[in-house]
């Protein structure tokens, strides 16, 4: 069992403090994907678990032993980077196997590791070769086969895929999401990219300026994000925030009047609310629609329109100068400068405090949790 | 325009290289030349390519049969190659050291070896000649070998901390995660990565210890321990100097080290570090 367990663990670099306190419990066999904007400490944090840099404070387990000061080859752990980082003058057998080779382990046994690695990912035609020889798939192929030879019990992934073109980009994802099946290993996944994020893991973790916003399930994040920067940074488009102050408070609703007037409810948890407080309402660019009969339906000037085919983005600005976006679908005949009505059902909206705090969602989807998924996948497997 | 413009510009510059290269390379073609004629011919007209009536090469029988001329040469192979191997040890460990790892004294170090470049290393003649003899290693080999190799380090180190710096960052810390030590990480990835930069450091280091005429006159002018350069001046007297010879040794000196610069120089070329990181 290799559990990932982390507490209070704090970094700085001479007087800048660049992670303030992160707890982080990951089971054996999670994949864990860090996620947030450059500069987050995401990759410090993967850094730290790797052991390439030290830990100002706090304390790390891997598989229950505390790691801290331990050197990053007795770890346990294999790192994937960004850059592939393969030893430009050793054939990609070599790369894959060099660090077995330092670390006395018989060659029968290596060639057979290799030979298993590269077979599953379908490199074994390529041993031969030179990095230089390789396209970015396959160098990056030839990175994860020497992560994986080693049989580490926690794998790190740092944004292995941003240097990949798109097309390549997704075929790999989804082969790194195959291999994490096969191989039940535990992996930590850095990555900016938050459909990465969202595909990939069986947990998100979501980091803001050195701490952990949230950290959930992929439709916990999308359905009940806890703060107004993970509602912000989860969903692409981004979520469309409009000011509102309180006008009427029941048990299971609030009655908001948006900026530019318009009235509508929004069912959260009321109990911390007072009357007159103003407040952001939150609503995704998905769940508006072109349709005028829908509960509530704002008014708003089209002032850019993007046609992907199978939807068309709407950049809209509303009466007071609040700009927002709405997907809509292909066939939209919409365009620039038009005034349109935009509608949305009431209960698809978030509310965040002056604080920017969620108030809870008393009528979205009923997520799972991590853990509750977990069990269910144990009793399938069973 | 723009092209006729680049094209004079670079005109200009191959007439100033050319020039140089001629004025390099005129001593070397007299020496060549005047090495296979006969004395009366050499001074008759010095700049004449040999004829059939002035073709001789008394000078080479004169050093290769009766002169010590393959101690000289191996003396000098000796002194030139074990300086180079230990230069290019040393002198990339040293770069290595100073660019990948902090630790107390690194930048009083670091100085000086900067310092090594900017001293010229013969001021201090008198001192090293004492402390060879202190050594008992006066007339000795070893003592040339030592020099050299002081000689070569600080610039050897500079050359060579730059392509340090330039491995990706990534490559090393892959190799730790790894498992990888540090020296194995020194000898299997850092020195293949740096070849072409250790060959250049070879070439710098080599053509001034063959050429050297200083040290080993001071250090170890003895029979048995001449260099190939001392080896020369037996044949230059103070009244009578047998130029065939001279010019027959020196012309033969060439070729060594012109061998030795093609095998480095192959090196030059290669860039090792293409396929590592995109």
């Amino acid at each position: 069992m290799a559990d990932l367990k982390l507490t209070d663990v704090k970094k700085s670099f001479g007087n800048v403090a660049v992670l303030h306190g992160i707890d982080l419990d990951i089971k054996h066999g999670e994949f864990v994907v860090l996620v947030g904007a450059s500069g987050c400490g995401k990759s410090t944090l993967l850094r730290l678990i790797a052991g390439l840099d030290e830990i100002t404070s706090g304390s790390m387990e891997i598989g229950g032993e505390e790691v801290n000061g331990i050197a990053p080859a007795k770890r346990g752990i294999a790192m994937v980077f960004q850059s592939y980082a393969l030893y430009p003058h050793m054939s990609v057998f070599k790369n894959m196997a060099f660090g077995l080779k330092v670390t006395g382990s018989d060659k029968a046994s290596i060639q057979k590791k290799v030979e298993q690695a590269a077979k599953t990912l379908g490199i074994d035609h390529l041993l031969k070769r030179l990095p230089r020889e390789l396209s970015g798939g396959q160098r990056q192929r030839v990175a994860i086969g020497r992560a994986i030879v080693r049989d580490p019990k926690v794998f790190l992934f740092d944004e292995p895929l941003s240097n990949l073109d798109a097309a390549l980009r997704v075929q790999t994802r989804v082969e790194i999401g195959k291999l994490h099946k096969e191989l039940g290993a535990t992996i930590v996944y850095v990555t900016h990219d938050q459909v990465e994020a969202m595909t990939l893991g069986d947990k998100i973790v979501v980091m803001n300026a050195g701490r952990i916003e949230q950290c959930g399930t992929p439709l916990q994040l999308y359905q009940h994000p806890q703060t107004l920067f993970v509602a912000g940074f989860i969903g692409s488009p981004k979520m469309n925030f409009i000011e509102g102050i309180v006008k009427h408070i029941s048990e299971d609703c609030l009655v908001l009047t948006l900026s530019d007037g318009t009235i509508t409810k929004a069912y959260v948890d009321s109990s911390g609310c007072n009357l007159d407080d103003v407040v952001t309402f939150g609503i995704r660019p998905e769940h508006l629609t072109e349709d005028s009969s829908a509960d509530v339906s704002l008014l708003a000037t089209v002032t850019l329109v993007e046609q992907l085919g199978e939807a068309s983005y709407l950049y809209l600005t509303l009466a007071d100068g609040t700009e927002m976006v709405m997907r809509t679908s292909g066939e939209s005949t919409t365009i620039i400068g038009e005034q349109v009505e935009v509608g949305f059902n009431p209960e698809s909206g978030h509310v965040f405090d002056a604080d920017g705090g969620a108030l809870t969602r008393l009528r979205a989807g009923n997520t799972k949790s991590v853990a509750e998924l977990a069990q269910i996948k144990a009793q399938l497997s069973n | 325009m723009k092209i006729r413009h680049d094209r004079a510009k670079a005109l200009m510059v191959h007439a100033v290289l050319l020039t140089y290269t001629l004025i390099a390379l005129f001593p070397i073609w007299v020496v060549i030349i005047n090495a296979f004629k006969s004395r009366k011919a050499i001074f008759n007209d010095p700049l004449a390519l040999p004829t059939a009536d002035t073709f001789s090469i008394v000078g080479f029988e004169e050093v290769l049969l009766r002169s010590e001329f393959d101690v000289f040469f191996s003396n000098s192979m000796i002194v030139t190659l074990t300086s180079i191997f230990f230069v290019l040890l040393f002198g990339a460990m040293i770069a290595w050291a100073l660019t990948e790892y902090k630790f107390k004294g690194n930048l009083l170090i670091a100085v000086l070896v900067a310092m090594g470049i900017m001293i010229p290393i013969r001021l201090g003649t008198v001192s090293i000649l004492q402390l060879m003899s202190d050594l008992n290693l006066v007339n000795t080999l070893t003592a040339l070998v030592l020099v050299y190799i002081a000689q070569g380090l600080p610039l050897a180190v500079y050359i060579l901390s730059e392509f340090i710096r330039q491995i990706p960052k990534d490559l090393k810390e892959a190799a730790r995660c790894d498992g990888v030590g540090e020296i194995k990480i020194f000898f299997a990835i850092i020195v293949p990565l740096i070849k072409p930069a250790m060959a250049t450091v070879a070439v710098f280091t080599m053509i001034p210890i063959w050429n050297d005429l200083w040290f080993p006159l001071i250090l170890a002018p003895s029979e048995g321990n001449q260099t190939i350069t001392l080896g020369v001046q037996q044949f230059i007297g103070q009244f009578v100097t047998d130029w065939n010879s001279v010019l027959a040794a020196l012309t033969l000196a060439i070729l060594p080290i012109l061998v030795l610069y093609l095998i480095f120089s192959r090196q030059l070329i290669r860039g090792l570090t293409s396929g590592a990181v995109k």
